[in-house]
């Protein structure tokens, strides 16, 4: 579903944030992108949402050449992609329900889908009677829960998300990556960059190990799809 | 997406855009008055204009010019001149003074009616009086004059090409002004929605990001914006509209009194439809456009790094 054929990635003027890396997450597998603070993790996940390109070699997200979209294809791919951001990116001057709506107000879907969409993604993360709220009126937890509302809603293939309980106390990310776990088993493709190990292997799923802009260790067979390196 | 989402879509975005004006009602109404402002100038120089080519019209008589016969020329050739002149274009009209007339009309003054008794026959030739009409300028009229000249029987073309061309040149000076004034303006209001536009966008930088991100296309981010330019536009037109009119109101009656004085019945030039039309598309149009650049100026520094 996601793979990296060679792939490195310079930033203007910089060292290489990836350099040659090689990676594959199959169709329904939960991988998990750890290491530490610059190791590349948030480049794997822009370079898969297109927010950047490579400076060499390929990204193919469901067999499709990244690399071959133009700049008017780029929003059909996104909006196949779901997307959680660490700082969760919702918008507080809107409620909790056209956070959630606005992925699909943007793929140009009616009203009435829109209003049965929405509140089935926020009942799947539990935050149905909070629809009128503004995120800022929810807690941490609740606010990242929304935005995994607003990731799914759309009923994306592939989720991404970059660090979702970076700023989370323990039990409150124990709680979003079960929720996390949860889409898995519905067959969603993820593909999470996390620094917390300890979290990561509660989870028992496959951990690709970035290190210096390069792939170190690839482990651990994933119980969804069965796929590993 | 089917044509009653898009329908509904573009109806949300404009509404959104005018409720997103009314509750900045202070800022709003200073983007719109200047816009205004700007606008009502180069309409303004449009109505001078006008009102000068009306007051070529009153004072058409400047531009006449007299095509003398040569002597002797028979009547019926005259009037088959004159004939053929009324039926060009250009010409508004023409009036034959026979020779019997003219000799007749010297004759009431006492000082050429000995003179003319003295002499045997008719000395004075059939005339043609040619008005031209308001359009022509003067470079057509001294064309028209030079064409005439060489016509048969035709002695002498007499055309006081002077005061034509100090009213034309004045009117073509006006006129030009009208245009920079227009064009310098019109990118002033521009410039002037554009950067009203800008600091839209920089409240709103986080909420186009997100859209971005989830999959918005540049039509989608800047569809909104565009709709806050064109009521940019369209309320700013309304203001010069307004402004013109209540100008053209104050300075009717003076602008008469003073006409009347030199005997002449010129007034101003109301806003016209042409006027209308062309401060409404200018100032959509700049309004429009303005807000295209400014969206897609910013939509330019979200693009893939490569």
């Amino acid at each position: 579903m996601i793979r990296f054929e060679n792939v490195t990635k310079r930033y203007d003027g910089a060292r290489e944030a990836l350099s040659n890396v090689s990676i594959e997450v199959a169709a329904g597998e939960l991988a998990f992108l750890t290491g530490r603070s610059g190791a590349g993790k948030s480049t794997v996940l822009k370079l898969v949402a297109l927010i950047e390109r490579p400076t060499r070699g390929q990204v193919i997200v469901d067999g499709r050449p990244l690399g071959k979209l133009g700049y008017h294809e780029i929003p059909a791919h996104r909006q196949q992609i779901g997307m959680v951001f660490q700082d969760n990116r919702l918008l507080n001057d809107r409620s909790a329900y056209e956070n959630v709506a606005l992925p699909l107000i943007i793929s140009g879907i009616g009203e009435r889908e829109i209003g049965r969409r929405t509140r089935a993604a926020l009942d799947q993360v539990g935050l149905l009677d909070r629809e009128k709220y503004p995120p800022r009126a929810l807690s941490a937890g609740e606010q990242q829960r929304l935005a995994i509302a607003r990731a799914i809603v759309s009923r994306p293939k592939v989720l991404i998300a970059d660090e979702p309980t970076g700023n989370l106390d323990p039990d409150l990310s124990l709680e979003i990556m079960t929720l996390f776990r949860r889409l898995n088993e519905v067959g969603v493709t993820m593909l999470i960059a996390s620094h917390d190990l300890q979290l990561v292997q509660k989870f028992g799923s496959r951990r690709i190990v970035l290190s210096g802009g390069q792939v170190s260790s690839s482990d651990t067979v994933d119980r969804a799809a069965g796929v590993g390196t | 997406m089917s044509t009653g989402i898009w329908l509904a879509r573009h109806a949300q975005n404009m509404l959104g855009a005018l409720g997103a004006l009314s509750r900045n009602p202070v800022g709003t109404f200073l983007t719109v008055a200047v816009i205004g402002i700007a606008l009502a100038l180069p309409a303004a120089l449009n109505v001078l204009v006008q009102t000068g080519k009306s007051a070529a019209g009153n004072w058409s008589d400047v531009r006449d010019f007299s095509v003398y016969m040569t002597p002797a020329t028979p009547l019926v050739r005259a009037e088959s001149l004159a004939g053929e002149l009324r039926k060009r274009s250009g010409i508004d009209s023409v009036q034959l003074v026979t020779a019997d007339a003219a000799v007749a009309e010297l004759g009431k003054d006492p000082v050429f009616a000995n003179a003319l008794a003295a002499l045997e026959g008719n000395p004075l030739p059939h005339t043609l009086v040619v008005r031209p009409a308001p359009e022509m300028d003067s470079e057509q009229l001294g064309k028209l004059s030079t064409e005439l000249q060489k016509t048969p029987d035709v002695d002498l073309v007499k055309l006081d090409l002077q005061w034509a061309q100090r009213l034309n040149a004045g009117l073509d000076f006006l006129a030009r002004l009208g245009w920079i004034a227009a064009v310098l303006l019109g990118a002033a209001v521009l410039v002037i929605v554009g950067n009203t536009i800008r600091l839209d966008i920089q409240t709103r930088t986080e909420e186009i990001e997100v859209a971005k991100l989830l999959g918005a296309t540049d039509t989608f981010v800047r569809r909104p914006f565009l709709y806050l330019g064109l009521w940019y536009g369209l309320f700013g037109s309304l203001v010069a509209v307004l402004i013109l009119a209540i100008s053209l109101w104050v300075l009717g009656a003076p602008v008469a009194r003073l006409a009347g004085l030199y005997g002449s019945s010129l007034e101003l030039a109301g806003v016209g439809l042409g006027t209308l039309g062309a401060v409404l598309g200018g100032g959509l149009l700049a309004g429009w456009s303005g807000a295209w650049l400014a969206v897609s100026r910013h939509l330019s520094g979200l693009r893939p790094k490569d």
